[in-house]
């Protein structure tokens, strides 16, 4: 529903959002993607609601959980894919800073 | 109590994700902010467990379920393991199709069975204002997941690289994207089963029809574009379930894409709009006949060699082409010989160079080139006109003169690295073909410019040998 709460809550953190962005530095615009890709499966929350809420009430399969179920595998392949890619992104700038060191 | 729970893992969820954004604004950060990531979306999942106080065994629904999860991670782990760092563009686009389309899949979840998310029904129907929320975040989705399609298929080569224009293109998108917005409208009153599958794959259509006309150079901005249209889905999602955290998250990532695409199209000096609706190569045979063509210098490895192996400072200027020949690794080599000798090397990275923002960064660090060497467009380009050699590999456009010079010029305005400032500039190319805009670049025509033909990873190695040998 759109209220004046939800409302609040979005145009604050697309503040948020484009302050905290704009500071990332340009070499690690990739690694924002991949994690910005990872958080944005947080939908994945609604998807397991879907799959766990509609087994529950109505014990079986429904076309809701199925959708759901599928909105989980997906989301599951860019939450795992996202942040564990994200890693071995960093990992490559932050062996730099090792060398750097020696 | 399981409410008190819920409610303060998702303020702690949403504030992870904003410290896992905030990582990243230096290297040194960065990975811990991608652990307060992972953090978050585990409490992200913790907030919506509603089924703490149910018997989740014996459901042989939720058995699936949970092997399916389980599936899924390992595809994901896997894939984030294997892939090669030059495929890294076409990667997040898939990716970001599976947020698309699994926002489609879940409005389709809503709409199936509203009262299992807590949407109250007003007269056996949904609640205008949750309808229309609800399928903007499917029709952005549906578009994202097209788009990012179209992407990949461009990026990986399977669809041609090349602008597809067709007739009244522009009209076409437009007038589908306003029947789309009525047929919302429609669908928020009737509620037609029909209506909503038509708004979907009408967004399919124009996610389609908005991406295939955009040229392969400008792969940047579409793919930072679709990362933005990814968290607008979640968000429209967000908004018709009162999810807060999704609304966060969604807007969070929403304009993290917004800021990217912003950034890229400012490295071409465009303006997004004309990146969609107007793509540069339909123009590009104009200058072609009309700028000066004069010879092109042609040097072999050995030659280019001895003048490299004299000069005091060097700068490397990296493109796609880089990344394709996996150059990446022989010039490292190559530099770490020339610094051993007390030359400076330095690597002068423009901001669309690459499929995607950021791009060059990753590849050259994956090569463990040391970050302080690698320089943005804006630190380093007063300093060609100071530099004895300049080595452009596999890129193109980013260098072109023009830019600055000739009014005619498609990419002119566009701010570029300024490399024929240089003593002598070493351009190393595959053949003497037009870059991926198709825009002639008469840096090729300079005296100081002498071109190398070749792969940009053999002619690496040879630089390499030839230094050796001297």
């Amino acid at each position: 529903m759109l209220s004046i709460e939800t409302l609040t809550i979005f145009i604050l953190s697309c503040f948020v959002g484009y302050y905290v962005v704009s500071k990332v530095s340009p070499a690690l615009h990739a690694p924002l993607m991949s994690v910005t890709n990872a958080i944005s499966s947080v939908i994945v929350i609604v998807a397991l609601d879907a799959v766990f809420i509609n087994s529950l009430e109505s014990d079986g399969v429904t076309t809701s959980s199925l959708f759901g179920l599928a909105a989980v595998f997906l989301t599951t392949i860019n939450i795992i894919g996202g942040f564990m890619l994200t890693k071995r992104m960093l990992a490559m700038f932050s062996a730099k800073k090792k060398n750097k060191g020696e | 109590m399981i409410e008190i729970i819920s409610g303060i893992s998702a303020i702690l969820a949403f504030v992870l994700f904003i410290l896992a954004l905030k990582g990243l604004s230096s290297a040194s950060t960065a990975d811990k902010g991608n652990k307060y990531g992972m953090f978050g979306m585990v409490l992200a999942i913790i907030s919506s467990f509603y089924f703490f106080n149910h018997t989740l065994i014996g459901n042989p629904f939720l058995l699936i379920a949970v092997f399916a999860i389980i599936i899924a991670g390992m595809i994901g782990f896997y894939i984030a393991k294997k892939i090669d760092m030059t495929s890294l563009p076409q990667l997040l686009a898939a990716f970001h199709s599976l947020v698309g389309l699994a926002a489609v899949f879940i409005a389709c979840s809503i709409f199936c069975s509203p009262e299992t998310f807590g949407i109250v029904l007003i007269n056996g129907k949904l609640p205008i204002i949750n309808t229309i929320e609800m399928s903007l975040g499917a029709s952005i989705g549906a578009i994202t997941f097209s788009g990012s399609i179209v992407a990949f298929g461009k990026l990986q080569g399977i669809i041609s690289g090349k602008p597809i224009r067709y007739l009244g293109q522009n009209k076409i998108n437009s007038g589908l994207g306003i029947l789309i917005l009525v047929m919302i409208y429609c669908f928020s009153i009737y509620q037609n089963t029909n209506l909503f599958s038509f708004i979907i794959f009408a967004s399919f259509l124009i996610g389609y029809l908005l991406i295939i006309p955009i040229g392969g150079a400008d792969m940047p901005v579409v793919i930072s574009m679709l990362n933005s249209y990814s968290g607008w889905a979640a968000v429209g999602i967000g908004f018709s379930l009162e999810k807060d955290l999704l609304i966060i998250v969604g807007s969070l990532v929403g304009t993290s894409g917004a800021i990217l695409s912003h950034i890229m199209c400012k490295g071409m000096n465009r303006s997004l709009l004309n990146v969609i609706f107007q793509s540069t190569s339909q123009n590009a045979t104009i200058t072609e006949s009309g700028s000066s063509k004069g010879n092109v210098k042609i040097c072999i490895p050995e030659d280019a060699g001895f003048i490299i192996k004299n000069a005091n400072s060097v700068i490397i200027v990296p493109g796609y082409g880089m990344a394709v020949a996996q150059a990446q690794h022989a010039i490292k080599e190559l530099a770490d010989n020339l610094k051993s000798s007390g030359t400076s090397v330095k690597y002068a990275i423009h901001p669309v160079a690459g499929r995607m923002p950021g791009h060059m960064n990753v590849l050259l660090a994956e090569a463990n080139i040391p970050y302080e060497d690698v320089f943005e467009r804006d630190e380093i380009n007063h300093e060609f006109g100071s530099t004895d050699v300049v080595i452009v590999i596999g890129a193109n456009d980013i260098t072109n003169p023009a830019a600055k010079s000739d009014p005619s010029s498609p990419i002119y305005g566009m701010p570029v690295l300024d490399v024929e400032k240089a003593k002598t500039v070493f351009f190393i190319k595959r053949s003497l073909g037009s870059g991926y805009a198709g825009i002639d670049n008469s840096l090729f025509y300079q005296n100081n410019t002498m071109m190398i033909l070749g792969d940009a990873k053999k002619v690496s190695e040879e630089l390499l040998k030839a230094i050796k040998d001297l």
